[in-house]
């Protein structure tokens, strides 16, 4: 197998900068998920409100997060802010920014979703048994609404996951580029390097999103 | 923002934009294709056959359209797999694009109730006749908004074939960028283009929604 470059991974510390440059993708993943549910929690609320304004305003908000490529939006905030703005943010924070802003508007979709799922006869019974509306909202309706949220949130946990592999293109160091490093410093000894490398960078992802998709399946079976 | 600028560049996203629908469109194609015959094959259970299906979702939906291109543009090269940049975005496309479809057809099979089936056998109808006169069209009807979903997801992941060197939008605004650094024009121009290609789908999307909700529940 040494001809494709799967032995250019034990020379050095090569592995284990392969793998850090992995934690750097997990590690903005996992900022932006915490800050995406909390916000998104808020924001899913808003949404189920009947306020007009409000409702024309989030649908915009959603819309745009539907339509643009997350890239789109990394470029807009990480060359185009700073250009009219004039400021100076971090790649880091325009990631985490970005994704967030995304993962916000999902989950914020999905807590309507979930909220809007129950059925009203839930509202109505509770009330009928002479619950008050924080009652049924505490009791009754969170309950099952975080139910059903959970597995979905996971997901999002995964999505969230995948994306950041695009960091790459404003100059990050995750996983993909210290491939490239890896392969492009090794090119004389192991031509073939990109074989081997690639797929272990492939087989990293699928091992680090494929037990949380699980889960979620596995939850969303239990709990349905 | 300067006019004379964006008209300069226009003819430059123009071409960007179809080249993007290009490849968009028949990995779309292909990812459609994929859908079907994978959905029948865990319908009816295919043995073997619907392993490899499962495991192919697994992967595919596991892990980044970029990965995926990269190992198909830059690694499979490598052991004599030569693929020019449009073949590898189309390919990688379709194939993430099917995992995807498989689960809304599949969603979209597993929804018509048993009865359908039953009530169509003991009218004397084949199995094949069955599942093309009776079950697909109504299991199309409940995935179209899915499969509507996926479509929008799959042409805003085009963003990525830049990294293999295809003259996609966002290669052609990066690219103008660094050379002339117009960066607020160019960033600008992003934005309308990929609101060109894609909004019209969303609203399709949006009516189409609509009636195939005609189509089920009448109302």
């Amino acid at each position: 197998m040494d001809n494709l470059g799967i032995d250019v991974l034990f020379k050095g510390t090569n592995f284990i900068r392969l793998l850090q440059g992995l934690w750097v993708s997990v590690e903005i993943s996992i900022v932006s998920v915490v800050i995406s549910i909390i916000l998104g929690l808020v924001v899913g609320a808003l949404m189920t409100l009947e306020k007009m304004w409000l409702k024309v305003i989030l649908k915009i908000y959603l819309e745009i997060v539907r339509i643009m490529p997350q890239m789109v939006l990394l470029f807009i905030v990480y060359f185009g802010t700073t250009r009219v703005f004039g400021w100076d943010v971090s790649a880091e924070s325009a990631a985490i920014f970005v994704f967030s802003f995304w993962g916000i508007a999902e989950m914020g979709d999905l807590v309507r979703g979930s909220i809007k799922s129950i059925p009203k006869i839930q509202f109505e019974s509770a009330f009928a048994l002479g619950m008050d509306k924080k009652q049924t909202y505490f009791y009754i309706i969170l309950p099952q609404t975080i139910r059903r949220l959970i597995p979905l949130s996971i997901n999002l946990i995964t999505r969230m996951i995948k994306t950041t592999s695009l960091v790459m293109m404003i100059g990050i160091v995750e996983v993909l580029k210290v491939a490239q490093q890896i392969i492009e410093a090794n090119r004389k000894t192991s031509p073939n390097a990109a074989f081997g490398v690639f797929a272990v960078v492939f087989l990293l992802y699928f091992i680090v999103c494929w037990p949380i998709s699980r889960l979620a399946v596995y939850l969303e079976k239990r709990w349905a | 923002m300067d006019i004379d600028i964006l008209k300069e560049y226009i003819p430059l996203y123009k071409e960007a934009l179809i080249l993007t629908l290009k490849i968009g469109w028949q990995g779309i194609f292909l990812s459609l294709i994929l859908g079907l015959i994978g959905a029948a094959i865990l319908h009816f259970k295919v043995p073997v056959l619907k392993t490899i299906t499962g495991i192919y979702i697994e992967i595919f939906r596991n892990t980044p359209l970029l990965v995926q291109l990269f190992f198909i543009y830059f690694a499979l090269p490598k052991v004599g797999i030569q693929i020019t940049a449009e073949t590898c975005g189309v390919l990688g496309l379709g194939l993430l694009g099917g995992a995807y479809m498989i689960e809304t057809f599949r969603s979209g099979l597993e929804s018509i109730p048993t009865i359908q089936t039953e009530s169509a056998l003991s009218l004397g109808m084949t199995n094949g006749q069955t599942f093309y006169h009776v079950i697909l069209p109504q299991a199309v009807s409940v995935s179209v908004p899915g499969l509507l979903a996926n479509v929008i997801f799959l042409l805003k992941e085009t963003s990525v074939f830049s990294t293999i060197s295809l003259m996609d939008l966002m290669f052609t605004a990066k690219d103008l960028i660094g050379m002339y650094a117009k960066t607020i024009e160019c960033l600008f121009l992003l934005v309308v283009f990929y609101l060109i290609m894609l909004l019209p789908v969303s609203l399709l999307g949006a009516i189409i929604e609509r009636r195939a909700r005609y189509g089920q529940f009448g109302d």
